[in-house]
């Protein structure tokens, strides 16, 4: 059976990966790291990033809203202790780079692109708790392309689109960032949400609104996959929502070549490794040769 | 840490908000010390996803039982009132630093609400050790006040504030804690469960040139260190630093932790 997947030039050997900002090598003693088909560990910002005020989280029907604020150390110290501590991992590490502008998106993929550790980059376009109300650079299709043609200037490595899905035709952003170098997509990041305490009256989270993930999503992402897949023909990665592996092969018959696990991971430390097992169960069932057989083929009912 | 499941033997309300639950650990081999904290997935995962972090109430190394004093604050908590004895919980841990005593002298614990849980533990393993230890406890009525009984059974001396019957203002904790402090020559103070107390405890640990610890809680989503969810603000060296509460705490040095 064959698990393999290719994201542009890199191949993994299964199309499971953490989203990232929800994995990191605390979980070495409750997940087999090694299993996995990357490594995505936390968005890197330029310079140190304290982060957003509390509370950073909260939980709703069906999944969690977020708004972190990519809390950082910066560039020099993931490169200098992130990285060499994932060293030993056998899968390759996809770096998730974050900025408050396309010059400084330009300046990690420069410093990244020197790394023999990093196999990929992950262009973070679309976190909603960055800047006022929500925005991000993935709202718009040309500063998309705008910044992924600068990315693609600075560096040869492989380079993933981190898409928002708070836009109203997906499929123009998808295609701004594939016009601009993009080798694949990872659809999407979270929905800007928000949610508030009806006896206290506050907002649930701090930052007033966040980003919504977990199993809410996952008609939506499926909905956004099947809508990108149309649009282009980049690989998608796709992330939101997935429980367990049949949520994962959902994605790869909307058109999905590898998926993340973010919120499912809180649940279940060991998830992604139990997502493989389940994907492996459904290819044996069906007599599927190869998971990229699934790709985009579903049918209509 | 790991992630086990533990057999339910006991779970019960204590009053009207409260509950305490008994886990059946002896497929585990760590012991949990206290101010550590387990990672507890509370029922159905669409309605309560995330896992709850609960500290240790007690952790019994003999019996290899695992008890704990909740609240019930919200869906996940209601849900965990509902299991029954031989039901299986699903857990990660223990996680998290505890608390760290003094070479030697008499500690004084002070805890509000839910945070008496938490100090309780502390109180057991200071009493094992044969020290001395004063515990405040503070709560809105008597009825809320929690476990005085067996505070007193292992030796602790316990003092009860409550609102109800205007005890509980920082102005009277202070006078009670400064008299402990001197007339015990206590070696250390302790706090959990309200921000007031905290502020109390820091200026107390400064002032008497106490070892001083607080332990923190925090909404937490991985409880392990990797999401930035329990963030909180310390200060080190004059520096301000936001760190994890889940793994860069919940116990803090009191004099690190910046209370606005």
């Amino acid at each position: 059976m064959d698990l393999s997947v290719k994201i542009g030039s890199l191949t993994l050997k299964n199309p499971v990966m953490p989203a990232s900002g929800t994995f990191g090598y605390e979980l070495a003693p409750l997940l087999d790291i090694n299993r996995l088909g990357a490594i995505v560990p936390k968005s890197i910002t330029l310079s140190a990033r304290g982060g957003n005020q509390t509370p950073r989280i909260c939980e709703v029907d069906g999944g969690m809203i977020n708004s972190i604020g990519i809390q950082s150390k910066g560039i020099d110290q993931y490169i200098a202790y992130i990285l060499p501590a994932y060293r030993h991992y056998e899968p390759p590490l996809i770096a998730s780079i974050s900025g408050e502008t396309i010059d400084e998106f330009a300046q990690l993929a420069t410093l990244l692109d020197r790394q023999a550790g990093v196999a990929a980059l992950e262009l973070n376009i679309s976190c909603p708790n960055l800047r006022d109300n929500g925005q991000a650079f993935g709202m718009s299709a040309s500063a998309t392309n705008q910044l992924l043609s600068s990315v693609r200037q600075v560096t040869d490595k492989p380079l993933i689109a981190k898409l928002t899905p708070n836009v109203t035709r997906i499929q123009d952003i998808a295609d701004a960032a594939e016009c601009g170098g993009a080798d694949a997509l990872t659809v999407a990041n979270t929905f800007l949400a928000m949610a508030i305490d009806t006896e206290s009256r506050k907002t649930r989270i701090g930052n007033i609104m966040g980003g919504l993930s977990g199993a809410a999503v996952k008609p939506l992402i499926v909905r956004l996959i099947y809508q990108v897949h149309q649009a282009t023909n980049l690989p998608i990665i796709g992330s939101g929502g997935i429980m367990n592996g049949q949520d994962a092969v959902e994605m790869f018959l909307a058109g999905a070549t590898a998926v993340q696990i973010g919120t499912a991971t809180f649940v279940q430390p060991n998830a992604m490794t139990t997502i493989i097992d389940e994907i492996i169960t459904y290819l044996e069932r069906h007599r599927i040769g190869a998971v990229t057989d699934l790709i985009g083929r579903f049918e209509l009912a | 840490m790991k992630t086990f499941d533990a057999r339910l033997i006991a779970n019960y309300p204590v009053n009207e908000r409260y509950w305490q639950m008994t886990l059946d650990v002896s497929a585990r081999d760590t012991p949990a010390r206290p101010g550590q904290f387990f990672h507890i997935r509370c029922g159905d995962a669409w309605k309560n996803p995330l896992r709850r972090p609960l500290s240790v109430y007690n952790y019994d190394d003999e019996l290899r039982q695992l008890e704990f004093l909740y609240l019930i604050k919200g869906s996940g908590t209601e849900q965990m009132t509902r299991m029954k004895k031989g039901d299986s919980l699903n857990l990660i841990g223990p996680l998290g630093h505890g608390f760290t005593l003094p070479d030697q002298g008499p500690l004084l614990l002070a805890a509000r609400g839910v945070g008496v849980a938490t100090l309780h533990a502390l109180a057991r393993q200071a009493r094992a050790e044969k020290r001395g230890v004063h515990v405040i406890i503070s709560a809105r009525t008597p009825g809320d006040l929690l476990t005085v009984e067996a505070l007193n059974q292992i030796g602790a001396v316990v003092h009860t504030v409550t609102d109800q019957e205007g005890t509980s203002s920082t102005a009277s904790v202070r006078i009670l804690s400064e008299q402990l402090i001197r007339k015990e020559k206590m070696a250390a103070i302790y706090t959990c469960g309200s921000r007031r107390l905290s502020k109390l405890v820091q200026e107390l640990a400064v002032i008497y040139h106490l070892k001083g610890e607080l332990a923190t809680e925090a909404h937490m989503a991985c409880g392990i260190g990797d999401c930035y969810a329990c963030a909180c603000t310390v200060c080190n060296d004059n520096q301000l630093k936001t760190v994890r509460v889940c793994t860069d705490g919940p116990v803090f040095p009191i004099r690190q932790v910046v209370l606005s």
